[in-house]
């Protein structure tokens, strides 16, 4: 399996790859590339341009902020589970990146990039959500504020333009009761299901096309999980009831 | 790039997968290729002493990276890495084919918990695959390893 062609850029500064999301038609920006890269080796995705940003200089900082954590572009999955500051402002940040698949794959991947990826089965979608966080992209047009509930449209569809960049994450500091709690197969496998908590937010992951905003008394309410090699529909709504109990006991 | 302590020149062919590189272009057949989407963990090198996969990274990622193969862990003619010798003692290979995907993750799993738990173990092994072994021969050949490292 071999990546289809594309034309490869190397932008040094954010202005620079902002300028080329902008010119190039069809560009797919490439962070840590935990996700990107196997699309790319299946073939699943055929770009025109990738723009690798591993070369900006100084977007990999994590920092308090407005009693939460920004996490930026280049902040490794990793980086953010070693990071005391995440522990002490929003352990369950620290708890929800543990659970993305193994720490092999965290040493490269991204949190923005987890964000901008947005698979329905991902913990820190459903994270970002629960507490109300938010993203900041960019373009040669400037800087906006997307909400997390303004950002997951679909299945690794977001409100993010072709033409913009995700420069940094913020989460809010995870004060109040929290939890996350997930199943899967293995262990650092995608979930089949999975629940997360902040405060009075119930959010759940892996059942529908985006991470959503569930009511803890009836948390399966209105939703239909499609069926698929790993669970059914049936077993996930289960899973739903059990996760739901799980975080709220938290 | 600086691979296993020697500069090379990255490939020219953008597309060209670091996994592939390591093999095809400098004769490293040592990094083995399983699933290339990142899943069975037998292409595990050390980027700048921390395991990746790099079957997920284009070769010319690691222009201006160290990378450290199976080959580059000890010396030609020197003793065996430690992690490398408990996989030996413990018989934590059969076919061999994971192997090298998972000293390297082992190596990493040390650095990162030099001391590791029975969890932090089993976390450690979890992204990497065996058809063989039923990993309690490669368990063993962690905690070994532990015993064997330079403290």
């Amino acid at each position: 399996m071999k990546p289809p062609r594309f034309e490869y850029h190397q932008p040094s500064t954010l202005d620079e790859a902002c300028r080329m999301l902008s010119d190039l038609e069809d560009a797919k920006v490439l962070a840590g590339g935990q996700s990107l890269m196997p699309l790319l080796n299946f073939r699943l995705a055929r770009p025109a341009h990738l723009i690798d940003i591993n070369r900006l200089g100084g977007a990999d900082s994590i920092h308090e902020r407005d009693g939460g954590v920004v996490v930026q572009a280049l902040a490794r999955q990793a980086q953010v589970e070693d990071s005391p500051l995440v522990a002490r402002v929003c352990p369950l940040l620290t708890a929800a990146v543990r659970l993305v698949a193994h720490r092999v794959i965290r040493n490269r991947g991204t949190v923005c990039g987890s964000l901008a990826h947005a698979d329905p089965a991902s913990e820190l979608p459903a994270v970002l959500l629960a507490l109300g966080g938010h993203v900041v992209v960019r373009s040669t047009r400037g800087q906006r504020t997307i909400p997390a509930a303004a950002l997951f449209q679909g299945v690794m569809e977001t409100a993010i333009g072709p033409e913009e960049l995700i420069v940094e994450a913020w989460f809010p500091a995870s004060g109040g009761r929290h939890a996350i709690a997930e199943e899967s197969r293995r262990h650092g496998d995608f979930a089949m299901a999975g629940a997360v908590r902040a405060g009075d937010n119930l959010v759940l992951f892996g059942v529908a096309a985006t991470p959503v905003l569930a009511d803890p008394g009836d948390p399966a309410r209105g939703l239909q999980p499609s069926n698929d090699l790993e669970a059914t529909t049936d077993f996930k709504l289960h899973l739903i009831q059990v996760l739901t109990q799980r975080v709220m006991a938290a | 790039m600086r691979v296993n302590g020697k500069d090379h020149p990255v490939p020219t062919d953008t597309r060209r997968l670091l996994s592939d590189h390591l093999r095809h272009d400098l004769g490293l057949t040592g990094t083995h290729v399983g699933c290339e989407h990142g899943v069975c963990g037998c292409c595990t090198v050390l980027l700048d002493g921390a395991p990746v996969r790099s079957c997920l990274m284009l070769a010319v990622q690691a222009e201006g990276h160290e990378v450290t193969t199976i080959e580059g862990l000890t010396q030609h003619g020197a003793p065996l890495h430690p992690v490398q010798q408990a996989f030996h003692e413990c018989h934590g290979l059969q076919c061999g084919f994971c192997t090298p995907g998972f000293v390297i993750s082992v190596v990493g799993l040390l650095a990162q918990h030099p001391d590791p738990t029975p969890d932090q173990i089993e976390e450690g092994l979890a992204g990497n695959l065996c058809r063989c072994t039923g990993y309690a021969s490669i368990r063993r050949a962690v905690v070994r390893a532990v015993e064997l490292s330079p403290k």
